[in-house]
């Protein structure tokens, strides 16, 4: 059975100028474990499918189902890390940044404390548990973020262009670590990108996205082996597929 | 630096490191010592009546005075109680109407139109009305210095609260927050900054305008009353040292009280505004 | 939301907040509780206020006070804004006058009252004198950081222009500050008004709405003195929304410039 199941899924908004189709009619699905990427130009809707899947945002229309039961709003089945680093609590060291989402559920402070250093580790922050987040990078203040969002275990993470507001290099280190996390963890992660190589690098599949209104126009699975080199012809090969399926979408004649 | 040199290269460091700081003690110091010796040679000269313009040794001789017959320290203590009072009360007042105000749209609503047509009017402006209403005394000082302080207080909580990043709101959602766990854990640390300026801010206000009411109000004891009732006499002595003690008192609140608080807290956070 | 919707908003915020607060005083006032005397009724104070006006001892309070204002503003920017603009371009000076402002800033300025009223007798020198204390202040400390927050990139880049002393003066540091003396005019202003009020009840002077409250005291006239609250409260809003808005609004909003500076 898929993981995510979503069918028909459609937003429209009111704005000034009158109704807008955020996301219209999408439909995918994404298995457990899997790594899928959404990938599209500004405005194709690609955040609001993600929040919308987060449960920020309800459809004006469509089914969403996680696990087989329909999705009504935010759950702890999912975590969320954004793009923005001031995501974290300033007032909180990276431990208990982390700690957070347990300390929802309940859990006591040695047992939270210990799974938030595990989480750090994972992210191989553990030196700076008791760090300020001010006294962090960029880098590793988006690290302790996805810590934060797997800290109580959620089945599906979901980022949403988390690495875009980092430099390149770091960039590259941030997406070689995230899928080692992946692969330790075994979550199922949805990550909204406009960074065509990133996604081929992260990426099991590739939904492509359209703008006006936002639709999910096709599918490219990557087949590739995992590390993947972003310099090998079949790397490359992916990436000219997407652009082209992306710059298909802008010409009026489809 | 370890090894042999360090014995050595201590020595130096250190002595430089006294001299830096006794030029940086100078330096501040300079500008007192000359306005000081202006002072003083105009008060020699007499060139206002000696009375009127007492030398540097009068003032510090009338507070020693002042100070050992145990007068001085009494007025000071009685108004530094009703400055704690008054700001106390409107701590407690300012914060949660600000806060209030911050998270309910009619609280917003009803409060925001009084708060801001009643904050620039200037706080003494009430004063006799106070005084009218409560007599004269304590109880009026108390009353007025926290309407008084409160008015900035209730503001920039207000917009503290109003100003916490939607993110974070977001992120505490997400990770299951209820209402009551998101105000105390995301909302009040958030919106702190601000609420610490805003009691800053109101703290000193509330300094401002104690001195002026306790002349007002003609209280028994205070600083205010004491330099006030000092005119009768032509005490100019005693009233340089009574200002020289209100200028240390203010200056103590500004630099002492809140610097503690935000070291601890919004600063160690890297959150200053 | 659209801004005119905003605005009706705002303004329908303001009308029922007030007819609310209007409706509770009137409540109290007539509920016999409070001797009218104490607790006029908003008629009383209304008749108070026409009355006022009328008969011109309103109107005449008011300028004296404005005068004294004003007065006192134009001394104070006179010697804080030349001095905190050097102190922010030159360092020695900075050095000097620094200890010296931040020595003298935390003393309220009413607790010079007494000293002035020895020094100037009763009446407008005391009154302008405690104004200029008051307001120096705000004014030398956002000059001065004004200056100094004068992006210094704005500096390299006209100078890479070949700006002499004088251009770079009066053509980036000046317009480059106006946010922070703005800010301080503003500030200096509130304090100015704070401070001739005050000064007005202690300097016993026979003019000036302070004078005005603090004598209907003598008098139980609580009609008269909230008339009195209504003018200053009126005089300042009026100069905040005209004045300071207006200057805003020419300058540093158009320039997309608003800042603030503390003091």
């Amino acid at each position: 059975m898929p993981h995510i199941e979503v069918r028909d899924v459609s937003l429209t908004y009111d704005t000034p100028a009158g109704r807008v189709v955020g996301v219209a009619g999408a439909s995918f699905d994404i298995e457990p474990a899997e790594f899928v990427c959404l990938v599209g130009p500004s405005g194709c809707g690609k955040s609001t499918l993600l929040n919308i899947i987060a449960g920020f945002l309800a459809p004006t229309a469509g089914a969403l189902r996680i696990g087989g039961r329909p999705v009504t709003g935010r759950g702890m089945d999912r975590g969320i890390v954004f793009q923005d680093f001031a995501q974290l609590f300033p007032w909180r060291t990276a431990l208990k940044n982390v700690a957070f989402g347990l300390e929802m559920k309940g859990i006591p402070k040695p047992e939270r404390e210990r799974i938030a250093l595990e989480q750090l580790r994972l992210v191989k922050l553990e030196k700076f548990a008791n760090a300020y987040p001010h006294h962090l990078s960029g880098g590793m203040q988006q690290r302790v973020a996805i810590a934060r969002a797997l800290a109580y275990d959620p089945s599906v993470l979901l980022m949403d262009e988390p690495f875009a507001a980092l430099d390149a290099l770091t960039r590259d280190d941030m997406q070689r670590l995230l899928v080692e996390v992946w692969q330790a963890s075994r979550k199922t992660i949805v990550y909204v990108t406009h960074n065509v190589a990133e996604a081929v690098y992260l990426g099991d599949r590739v939904l492509v996205m359209t703008p006006h209104p936002g639709t999910v126009k096709c599918e490219v699975p990557i087949t590739l082996g995992r590390p993947r080199d972003p310099l090998s012809v079949a790397f490359i090969d992916y990436q000219k597929e997407l652009l082209r399926q992306l710059s298909r979408t802008t010409d009026p004649k489809g | 630096m370890q090894g042999v040199g360090s014995a050595t290269a201590s020595a130096p460091t250190a002595r430089r490191l006294s001299v830096v700081r006794w030029h940086a003690f100078a330096a501040t110091a300079l500008p007192f010592v000359v306005v000081g010796a202006i002072w003083e040679i105009v008060a020699h000269l007499e060139i206002f009546p000696a009375r009127l313009f007492p030398s540097l040794e009068t003032i510090a001789s009338a507070f020693v005075r002042l100070t050992v017959s145990g007068l001085l320290p009494q007025h000071a203590v009685d108004t530094v109680l009703r400055l704690v009072s008054g700001f106390a009360l409107a701590a407690a007042v300012g914060v949660s109407i600000g806060i209030a105000m911050g998270r309910w749209r009619l609280a917003e609503d009803l409060s925001l139109p009084l708060v801001s047509m009643g904050a620039p009017i200037p706080g003494i402006a009430y004063a006799p009305l106070f005084l009218l209403w409560f007599g004269l005394g304590n109880v009026s000082t108390i009353l007025l210095v926290g309407f008084v302080s409160a008015f900035p207080i209730i503001f920039n909580t207000w917009t503290g609260v109003k100003a916490v990043k939607e993110v974070w709101v977001r992120a505490a959602l997400a990770m299951g927050a209820d209402d009551r766990r998101l105000f105390h854990k995301v909302i009040l640390p958030g919106a702190l900054p601000h609420i610490l300026t805003g009691l800053r801010l109101g703290l000193a206000q509330a300094w401002r305008i104690l001195i002026g009411v306790e002349m007002l109000a003609a209280v028994p004891w205070g600083l205010g009353w004491m330099i006030f009732g000092a005119r009768e006499f032509l005490n100019t002595d005693v009233m340089l040292a009574g200002i020289v003690v209100i200028g240390a008192i203010g200056l103590a609140l500004e630099k002492l009280v809140f610097k503690r608080l935000e070291d601890f807290t919004v600063v160690r956070w890297g959150m200053m505004t | 939301m659209s801004a005119l919707a905003e605005r009706t908003r705002s303004l329908r915020r303001y009308a029922t907040s007030l007819l609310l607060a209007a409706v509770v005083y009137e409540g109290l006032a007539r509920s016999g509780a409070f001797a009218p005397a104490l607790l006029p009724p908003l008629a009383t104070v209304g008749r108070a206020l026409i009355d006022g006006v009328l008969d011109g001892t309103l109107p005449a309070h008011a300028l004296a006070t404005l005068y004294r204002v004003l007065m006192g503003l134009a001394l104070a920017i006179a010697i804080a804004l030349p001095l905190g603009i050097l102190m922010g371009r030159y360092r020695p000076i900075e050095g000097f006058f620094l200890p010296l402002a931040s020595a003298l800033m935390p003393i309220p300025s009413l607790a010079w009252v007494p000293l002035f009223i020895l020094w100037f007798g009763l009446g407008n020198a005391t009154a302008i004198g405690i104004v200029c204390y008051a307001a120096i202040f705000p004014m030398l400390i956002n000059a001065w950081s004004g200056v100094r927050a004068v992006n210094p990139l704005w500096l390299r880049v006209a100078n890479a222009m070949g700006a002499g002393e004088r251009t770079l003066f009066w053509k980036v540091i000046v317009p480059g500050s106006l946010p922070f003396l703005l800010a301080g005019l503003r500030q200096a202003f509130l304090r100015a008004w704070i401070a001739v009020v005050g000064a007005e009840m202690l300097a016993a002077s026979d003019w000036g709405l302070g004078w005005v409250i603090f004598d209907a005291k003598e008098f139980l006239k609580a009609d008269v003195m909230l008339a009195a609250l209504t003018v200053i409260g009126l005089i300042g809003f009026a100069f905040e929304r005209l004045v300071f808005g207006a200057l805003e609004r020419l300058t540093v909003e158009r320039w997309g410039m608003l800042r603030t500076g503390k003091g």
